[in-house]
């Protein structure tokens, strides 16, 4: 990032562009100004929501209802039955297995949920740091991607001894995811092009170069066919179990775990974390105090990928086999709900993370009683429409904030004043 | 039409906005409103035209109870109100504007010349002298104003509102207005006129209603002293003027010079601008709002990177540093709209005070912030500052303004200073806060340092400065001795050279 002298056609585009901004970032603070009471009911409504939809589906209460005028208590108690054992699943496949026959068999959905709730933390840490500087990551695809085949190229094709190995595979994915987003920072603060449009462009390139590298030497796994499909990683540079061979558990949620201390020391702590708070509530206060807020833009992806590139790198190297394009698994656009979940608060992120890693963890289960898959993504939907949705309806209609006191609403009133005044 | 506000009570919550208000306006009368920002005079305005509903009280016109549901109701009945930032569509032309929501039509069709005619004969009554076919956004403020006016008359408007309406005004525009409103009066036309400038109260009002903390206070005739009416709208004894010594030069120098800046479409928004500042003076930028002003401080602070000449402070060339940059020469900025550009509302009073600072010593230490360091420093900024807040994490966007501008006054003044730059130091406060930041920007300039105010209040640039320079069209006309009179100083604020 340099201080020169910009082109002369910059500023209208930036003109438009910041004011989609203002329009997001209301909205963001907002969501991100909600209280933990706000995200406790948004999960009590969706597993109501969630409780319909299994009711609905579920074949005993379909052929019960059939006869409901005849017995109605049958239908009402196929419906509680379906919804208990529903959740009961839940239960099992995400926490306790009650019907294991040993201790450690029964924990180990406790493990799955946290092998799944790994990459969603870090990742979701990465969305959220976006958030809190008032950017919309939503490159989260893109930057695990590119993350993770930077890991695997690391993996594959170097030989090194065992830690090392690991080291620089993790590294190398590192730097790649958050290559990859420090573009779309240097892109906003160079053109103002806005983040939105150039991440999800991003995600496209990611996806179609990944596909290209994966069926081309020497990534590519001759074994495979024309699939592309990775090599395995080299035994030295996997994530090495932690619980014992019991567990799939890896390291890779250990790593989450410390990316979430990083992230809280980061943002509630550091200096730089300081600036981008500033950037993200005031970009002109923030500018008018000398913080460089173009450069800003352009740490911020660059943090932000780095965090989702943990993401990528525990799926890549948190297996013993090769991988295909699909290895995001979705967890990038899942980041966001997580993120958004979170209150982009290091604390939130990792109980946001647990929370879908448990409806992860647990999908098998659920669908062995009948539970389509879908239905928990429905259940994360709902979630973030009752998080995200009123603010952001509220800041793109330019409504006012329900409940606020008559200080908030003459003290915006006077802001709206003096930009008037300024014109 | 004669307007009776009764027992007007209007609470927010816990908040009592207007507290069992009683007011009474004669038929033909200029009834000034007096008081300080937040105490209730637009929150009063805005329950008369049916903006808010009152929990206690009556509205009576003509001895006649009155309910107004909206804005509809009131202007039905006579009321019209001028806001203080219009409410006009600038690429329409007058009458569009003033017809906008009651269109007259013949036989379905919009009829254009009624509408023309109306503005016509509103103008020529009182002399207005507006066309009707001007586009709204060619005309200068003073007469957009009065395309407000006639909006409001041309809806039978017995009784006008007007709120703050010289805040955007030169001093001449400013007389014509007075001029307007005693025409209006003699006509019969009641007014309510709602300001905090005592100057304008007094020359213009036949009665005056002081409103305080949602309280009518006093009533009180034009002819009281200013003090008196001062000490009214705040509750205590208030000193109007600047107490300052004669400037004691110092050797330092802060000097601009050809500061030329072209806007994106062509236009010279800062236009040669060359002056100097000697350590121990204030230099006082006046002139009206958008003539440069803000363009000028910003290009100092390394905000306009396309500014070309040359900003010399103590020698050190400053154009086309960063802002960052500047800042560590030496300079403290107060920017004009504080919620915008001097304060993170959402950050705490502590985080505020280091926002410029974010930088290694004295708040950050191994990229780490300082949390005692911060803490102290805030502690003792609240102290000297007298900023009334309930602590240091207090968040900055929940103080009053008051108390906002002097935690960005010391943000600014915290630090080592060799030039002190301050926009609208003023603007929105309370007579007490001024009081206080007027003697800090004195104490600066005192301890020797060039201090440069931008306002455009004249009063205050008056008070403050030693030298005046006035801006017009992004040009210095002129730079004049600090005690030339208002009317010369009006004058070069409309573009005549002194």
């Amino acid at each position: 990032m340099s201080e020169s002298t910009p082109t002369p056609t910059r500023r209208p585009r930036a003109a438009q562009a910041s004011r989609v901004d203002s329009v997001l970032r209301d909205a963001l603070r907002e969501i991100l100004a909600g209280s933990i009471v706000r995200g406790a009911l948004a999960i009590l409504i969706a597993f109501l929501v969630g409780a319909i939809l299994i009711v609905c589906t579920n074949d005993d209460v379909i052929s019960a209802a059939g006869y409901f005028f005849a017995r109605p208590m049958d239908t009402l108690s196929a419906a509680a039955g379906a919804v208990g054992e529903a959740y009961g699943a839940l239960f099992r496949g995400a926490i306790y297995n009650t019907e294991a026959d040993s201790f450690v068999a029964g924990i180990r959905s406790l493990t799955e949920t946290a092998r799944f709730a790994g990459p969603l933390i870090a990742a979701g840490l990465g969305v959220a740091l976006s958030f809190r500087v008032g950017m919309f990551n939503i490159g989260g695809q893109g930057q695990l991607l590119v993350a993770a085949g930077c890991a695997m190229w690391a993996a594959t094709q170097w030989q090194l001894p065992g830690g090392l190995h690991l080291l620089v595979a993790i590294v190398f994915g590192l730097i790649g995811g958050s290559v990859w987003g420090a573009v779309v920072g240097f892109l906003k603060a160079q053109t103002g092009a806005h983040e939105v449009i150039v991440t999800i462009m991003l995600n496209y390139v990611a996806v179609n170069v990944l596909t290209w590298v994966l069926r081309t030497s020497p990534l590519h796994n001759p074994g495979s066919g024309n699939d592309p499909t990775s090599m395995a990683p080299a035994a030295s540079a996997q994530l090495p179990a932690i619980l014992g061979p019991s567990f799939q558990l890896h390291l890779g949620f250990v790593l989450a775990i410390a990316a979430a201390v990083l992230f809280w020391w980061l943002m509630e702590r550091s200096s730089l974390g300081f600036k981008f708070r500033a950037v993200g509530l005031n970009p002109d206060a923030a500018r008018t105090a000398g913080i460089n807020v173009e450069r800003i833009f352009v740490y911020t992806m660059a943090a932000s990928g780095a965090f989702v590139a943990l993401a990528g790198v525990n799926q890549a190297l948190g297996r013993t086999a090769g991988f295909t394009p699909s290895i995001d698994a979705g967890i990038g656009w899942d980041a966001i709900t997580v993120a958004l979940l979170g209150g982009s608060r290091a604390g939130g992120v990792v109980f946001a993370g647990l929370l879908f890693g448990a409806f992860k963890a647990a999908s098998s289960t659920m669908q062995f009683v009948g539970v389509a898959p879908e239905v928990m993504s429905v259940v994360q939907g709902v979630i973030v429409l009752f998080i995200a949705a009123p603010p952001l309806v509220r800041a793109i209609f330019r409504l006012p904030a329900p409940g606020a006191g008559v200080r908030a609403v003459l003290a915006r009133t006077r802001t709206a004043e003096t930009q008037e005044v300024a014109k | 039409m004669k307007l009776e506000l009764r027992g007007i009570t209007k609470r927010f919550g816990s908040f009592v906005a207007n507290d069992a208000i009683d007011l009474t306006i004669e038929p033909g009368e200029i009834h000034c409103l007096l008081g300080e920002n937040g105490a209730g005079k637009s929150t009063l305005m805005n329950v008369l035209f049916g903006l808010y509903q009152a929990e206690e009280g009556e509205i009576l016109i003509d001895d006649a109870p009155v309910h107004f549901a909206g804005p509809g109701d009131a202007m039905a009945a006579g009321i019209g109100m001028v806001h203080q930032h219009f409410m006009l569509i600038p690429v329409f032309t007058v009458a569009e504007n003033v017809m906008l929501g009651h269109e007259p039509t013949r036989a379905g069709v919009l009829s254009m010349d009624v509408a023309r005619a109306r503005v016509r004969e509103i103008s020529d009554r009182f002399g207005f002298d507006i066309d009707p076919d001007a586009r709204v956004e060619e005309l200068p403020v003073g007469a957009q104003q009065r395309v407000e006016i006639v909006k409001a008359l041309a809806r039978d408007a017995r009784l006008l509102v007007l709120d703050e309406p010289t805040a955007v005004l030169t001093p001449q525009e400013t007389d014509e207005l007075m001029q307007i409103m005693r025409e209006l009066a003699a006509s019969g036309t009641s007014i309510v006129f709602i300001t905090h400038k005592l100057r304008e109260v007094r020359e213009v009002a036949d009665r005056i209603t002081v409103i305080r903390r949602g309280k009518v206070v006093a009533t009180a005739d034009p002819t009281a002293e200013p003090a008196e009416l001062a000490s009214l709208m705040v509750g205590r004894d208030v000193d109007l003027d600047v107490d300052k010594q004669a400037p004691a030069y110092t050797s330092s120098s802060f000097e601009v010079a050809g500061l030329t800046l072209v806007g994106r479409s062509g236009e010279h928004l800062l236009d040669d601008v060359s002056f100097t500042v000697r350590g121990g003076e204030v230099l006082g930028i006046a002139g009206v709002q958008g003539n440069g002003q803000t363009e000028l401080t910003e290009a100092i602070l390394g905000l306009r990177k396309h500014a070309r000449g040359s900003i010399l402070l103590d020698g050190q060339e400053l154009l086309g540093k960063s802002v960052r940059q500047v800042l560590d020469a030496g300079v403290g900025f107060v920017p004009e709209d504080r919620k915008k550009d001097g304060l993170v509302g959402d950050f705490s009073i502590a985080e505020n005070l280091m926002l410029d600072r974010s930088d290694g010593e004295p708040f950050v230490r191994f990229g780490t912030v300082d949390e005692r360091a911060i803490a102290a420093f805030a502690e003792a900024a609240i102290e000297e500052f007298d900023i009334r807040a309930q602590g240091i994490d207090q968040a900055a966007g929940r103080l009053s303004g008051g108390n906002q501008q002097k935690v960005v006054l010391a943000r600014e003044l915290g630090r080592e200073l060799r030039l002190f730059i301050a926009s609208q130091p003023t603007r929105g406060l309370d007579v007490g806060s001024i009081e206080f930041v007027h003697d800090r920007i004195i104490a600066a300039r005192d301890s020797g340092i060039p201090v440069l105010i931008v306002s455009t209040e004249l009063d205050e640039v008056l008070g403050l400065a030693d030298r005046i320079a006035v801006m017009y069209h992004g040009r210095i006309v002129g730079i004049v001795d600090g005690d030339t009179p208002r009317a010369t100083l009006g004058e070069m604020m409309a573009g005549v050279a002194a």
